[in-house]
């Protein structure tokens, strides 16, 4: 047999030259005459070490990373793929600490398979959960789910069995499941990884909504900004109806269903699910009022259940494993395994899935290892573009949907992204509000109107710390317009962008009145 | 990457060939601004027509997502990431060497043919790699000043 030598395709691993590795990889075994088999797989999630290349012994994956084009010929002068004595071995993949600290049941295959191989999914587990559920009535579907816990994965938290009921029991020609891929925060890439790394696992969990719900359409929604990602699941999509799993009957049980691609055009507020619905039907991504519900009236009036990709691709695992030993895992209302993605300035950034309850210092600290930078760290934002900025003091609040809202944040998406002692936050602050008008969908005055003036607000104070004037009064005044976007905006665009204004101030307060000496842009 | 110049018929076969997918408006669009790299505003009528629909609502959604272009694109195209997460490791030290150093500033809506345009993108979910950006669809990481200054040299050449 070949040796085989997994390469990742991950347009993180791409970034960093993933391509040109496997080219030079075999070019060296070529003229080595070396019989391998490359074999292009998604991501470990362990950006640090991209490219991470591994062969295989023994059953053993063994690792080595992070790989650069121009280390490949050194590794092959070294001994590589056999035994090989070079600065860039790992060891074996699953001993890695940042790796082998994880509970990884969502992410169990991502980085392993190749993705669009079917047979590979099916021996590493997949579409077990797919046959347990067709042998089952809906409602039990939609009841194994409820006592899982699962709750909704985008950032909102609302219990997928509730949704799901709702949606089973709505009378109507026609229902249909979305999945939301529109994964705009900055500092989120798990749903991308799946895309990438496992997308069976996707359609299946799509699958079996459309088995619970009565739903026999589904309907994916990714942003433009993945092309990669689209590209991999759009293939995937294929192969799945060549392989039954999609179509007329599912593995011949006689229950339809289909997926559809839909690609997003770069609007952050088409993750809102009311807009995605607009934008699905080829409309201006303008945020519908509630209710009705999308539950009830959704994708082109119809019952939809929308869900998060982290969500749907959670269900599988549920439905193999049993609602059980899902909730197992977790804390107090959060049930089960969170994929949290640790990014900016940080050492050792990637995806990490752990039980909920895990403390940020923990992950930032012991996963990530401190900053990029080598600097103190100074503020961490959790929960993407809407989340609040914590300082260090707050490092030991737990990762829990009702923790995070208590310390005056919110998990959201689990995005956390690290900063060192050169961040402004007042220029944070204004990049939120910026950030909200540009995104703003226009329907509701306080996102509307209050973003754009906030910003005039912002620009004053950070002016005024030039000058020494005093901006207490611009201060209030933000205060207040907070207060209106908080309370009277129409999504969590508007509703949301006082978090990281708000928690700014507070934590922050002095980079409001004298700007920070270390800033990147001191003025 | 060189694009095809606008060609009213191609157009008319693109349409014709998504129109009847259900919410063809975003599809329709997506079509022909992968094709020729932008919408021509005079296909307006023929798109609202193909769907029955206003041009007013085909106006508004061209004009609503920014990925739509309504002007031909030039030459490379540098989608740099100025989100958080890449702000952290410095994106905004990038953008102030682009307007120091080669007097590129993003976003410019006067653009001059042939030259390199630099646009504002928010995440491309390489947040654990940045700064990150996409050159022509190509995704790099880890960006630098002296990355970015080959980038651009390099393809001015080409």
């Amino acid at each position: 047999m070949n040796m085989r030598i997994y390469i990742p395709m991950d347009s993180a691993a791409l970034s960093v030259g993933a391509d040109q590795i496997a080219e030079a990889v075999s070019r060296e075994a070529a003229s080595a005459n070396l019989a391998i088999e490359i074999v292009r797989t998604g991501s470990r999630g362990l950006f640090y070490l991209e490219t991470l290349v591994e062969i295989e012994r023994d059953g053993v994956r063994h690792g080595f990373g992070p790989v650069t084009p121009a280390d490949v010929s050194r590794l092959f002068a070294n001994g590589f793929p056999g035994k090989c004595h070079d600065p860039l071995y790992l060891g074996p993949v699953e001993e890695i600490d940042f790796l082998k600290r994880q509970t990884r049941l969502t992410f169990a295959r991502c980085g392993i398979i190749d993705p669009l191989s079917m047979d590979d999914y099916e021996k590493h587990g997949g579409n077990i959960g797919l046959r347990q559920a067709l042998k089952q009535a809906p409602e039990m579907v939609v009841d194994a789910i409820a006592q899982s816990g699962l709750r909704g994965r985008g950032g909102a938290g609302f219990p997928t069995g509730v949704k799901w009921r709702t949606v089973l029991n709505a009378i109507a020609d026609k229902k249909y499941v979305v999945c939301n891929a529109d994964e705009g925060d900055s500092g989120t890439f798990a749903d991308r990884l799946i895309l990438e790394g496992d997308p069976f696992m996707l359609i299946e969990g799509m699958a079996i909504a459309g088995i619970a719900t009565g739903a026999r359409h589904g309907v994916i929604y990714i942003r433009s900004e993945y092309p990669h990602g689209i590209k991999i699941f759009s293939l995937a999509v294929e192969y799945a109806r060549a392989a039954g799993m999609l179509g007329p009957s599912i593995f011949g049980s006689g229950i339809p269903f289909d997926i559809d691609v839909c690609v997003g055009a770069g609007a952050y507020i088409c993750g809102e699910e009311t807009a995605m619905l607009e934008s699905i039907e080829g409309k201006r991504g303008v945020v519908r009022a509630k209710p009705p519900l999308p539950a009830l009236k959704g994708l082109f009036g119809k019952p939809t259940a929308i869900n998060n990709v982290l969500s749907l691709a959670a269900v599988p695992w549920i439905m193999a494993n049993g609602p059980k030993a899902y909730a197992d895992f977790g804390m107090g209302r959060s049930r089960g395994t969170k994929p949290i993605q640790l990014a900016g300035n940080v050492k050792r950034g990637g995806l990490i899935e752990v039980a909920f309850g895990i403390s940020l210092r923990t992950i930032i600290e012991d996963f990530g290892g401190g900053t990029f930078s080598g600097r103190p760290l100074r503020a961490v934002q959790v929960g993407g573009p809407l989340g609040a900025y914590f300082p260090e003091h707050l490092l030991d609040t737990p990762m829990d949907y009702e923790a995070l809202l208590a310390a005056g944040g919110m998990l959201g998406h689990g995005g956390i992204v690290v900063f060192d002692d050169r961040v402004d936050l007042a220029r944070q602050a204004r990049f939120a509000l910026a950030f909200c008008a540009m995104e703003s969908c226009g329907k509701c005055t306080p996102c509307r109107i209050g973003s754009t003036r906030g910003v005039e607000i912002m620009d004053r104070v950070i002016d005024a710390r030039r000058t020494g004037q005093d901006s207490s009064a611009d201060l209030t005044l933000i205060e207040d317009l907070c207060l209106v976007l908080t309370d009277a905006s129409l999504c969590a665009l508007g509703g949301l962008t006082p978090l990281p204004v708000r928690s700014a101030i507070q934590h922050f307060a002095t980079d409001f009145t004298r700007t920070p000496a270390l800033s990147y842009a001191a003025e | 990457m060189n694009w095809p110049k606008w060609d009213a018929e191609k157009a008319i076969e693109i349409i014709n060939s998504l129109k009847s997918r259900p919410g063809a408006a975003l599809p329709v669009l997506h079509g022909l601004n992968d094709y020729f790299g932008y919408v021509d505003t005079t296909i307006i009528p023929t798109i609202a027509d193909a769907l029955n629909l206003s041009r007013a609502e085909i106006h508004g959604v061209l004009s609503f997502y920014h990925d739509f272009k309504i002007t031909p694109p030039t030459g490379l195209v540098v989608k740099l990431c100025r989100a958080e997460a890449c702000q952290a490791m410095g994106s905004e030290d990038l953008v102030a060497h682009l307007a120091a150093a080669h007097g590129m500033v993003p976003d410019q809506i006067d653009h001059v043919p042939g030259t390199v345009a630099v646009q504002s993108i928010y995440c491309l979910g390489n947040c654990a790699l940045g700064p990150s950006a996409l050159v022509d669809g190509v995704p790099v990481g880890r960006l630098s000043k002296s990355r970015l200054d080959a980038l651009i040299s390099h393809k001015d050449q080409a």
